[in-house]
């Protein structure tokens, strides 16, 4: 140990921010429209943002789902193929498929959420974007999906084409879900 | 346990430098610990947020997390980032003489 009592006639211990560190930026891209591959990047953005990283997500494809007035509520989570989950729930892989099971595990899943104070999706995308979070469409996928900006969330920033979205991440470490 | 003297007071910190005893924090303390991570002066503002971690943790026994301290205490998130620039969960965490919160979320 360096510090010890001696240390009390130097400089106090404070700890250290970083805020003169160099910019960092970081960036998600959501393919997923499942309710468990929404809250990896949800999650990992608000540690970012926390930490005074600029954070950018872009939703494309099944990931429209996550910012879809319509479905952002009420994204749901199957079994189906997921070897963890039947293992957990002592199921065979071929009930997974029967009707209900979707819904009883969406709801198990939420309840899980719910109880270690996790907000819905909804929620959640307010919560990063009042701590600064960038929130893109991707242009193809609103083309495909027939979208327009009235049919997605209120906290989106706008819709990107890829070749917006690569400068706007320049420099950024980048992840795909 | 490290021991660092601020504000003319010898204090128990972590490695890092946050408190580790919370009897040990003053409103007196809490400003110059304020100083010395650059916010100065500490606002009524401040001080509201400041306030509801120390008793949110004394009910608690952790450190509430940013999502909490919005949802629970009921202050605007991107105002505590106004008030503790940049990484406010550590920086508000530090001023109230509190650990780092614990929680992702």
């Amino acid at each position: 140990m360096t510090t010890d009592v001696k240390d009390t006639e130097t400089a106090p211990i404070v700890p250290d921010f970083g805020d003169d560190s160099e910019d960092r930026k970081i960036a998600f891209v959501c393919s997923k429209g499942t309710l468990d591959m929404a809250y990896p990047a949800l999650i990992m953005a608000s540690g970012a943002l926390e930490q005074g990283v600029e954070t950018h997500i872009f939703f494309t494809f099944w990931g429209m789902d996550m910012i879809n007035k319509e479905t952002m509520g009420d994204l749901k989570f199957t079994p189906v193929g997921n070897t963890t989950a039947t293992r957990q729930a002592h199921m065979p892989m071929i009930f997974t498929a029967f009707p209900g099971v979707a819904s009883l595990a969406t709801h198990q899943m939420k309840k899980s959420l719910d109880e270690l104070q996790i907000p819905d999706v909804p929620t959640f995308l307010s919560h990063l974007s009042d701590m600064g979070c960038h929130l893109w469409a991707c242009k193809m996928s609103v083309d495909m999906f027939e979208l327009s900006e009235d049919d997605m969330t209120d906290d989106l920033n706008g819709i990107l084409n890829v070749s917006d979205f690569i400068e706007i991440i320049d420099g950024a470490q980048t992840m795909f879900i | 346990m490290p021991v660092t003297t601020i504000a003319g007071e010898e204090i128990h910190v972590d490695e890092e430098g946050f408190l580790t005893e919370y009897d040990e924090w003053s409103k007196d303390l809490g400003t110059q610990l304020a100083a010395n991570i650059g916010i100065d002066p500490m606002t009524d503002d401040h001080w509201a947020v400041i306030d509801f971690l120390r008793s949110d943790y004394q009910e608690q026994g952790e450190t509430a997390t940013l999502r909490r301290v919005s949802a629970v205490g009921g202050f605007d998130t991107k105002s505590l980032f106004q008030l503790f620039p940049k990484k406010p969960a550590r920086k508000m965490s530090y001023v109230a003489g509190l650990p780092k919160p614990a929680g992702c979320i």
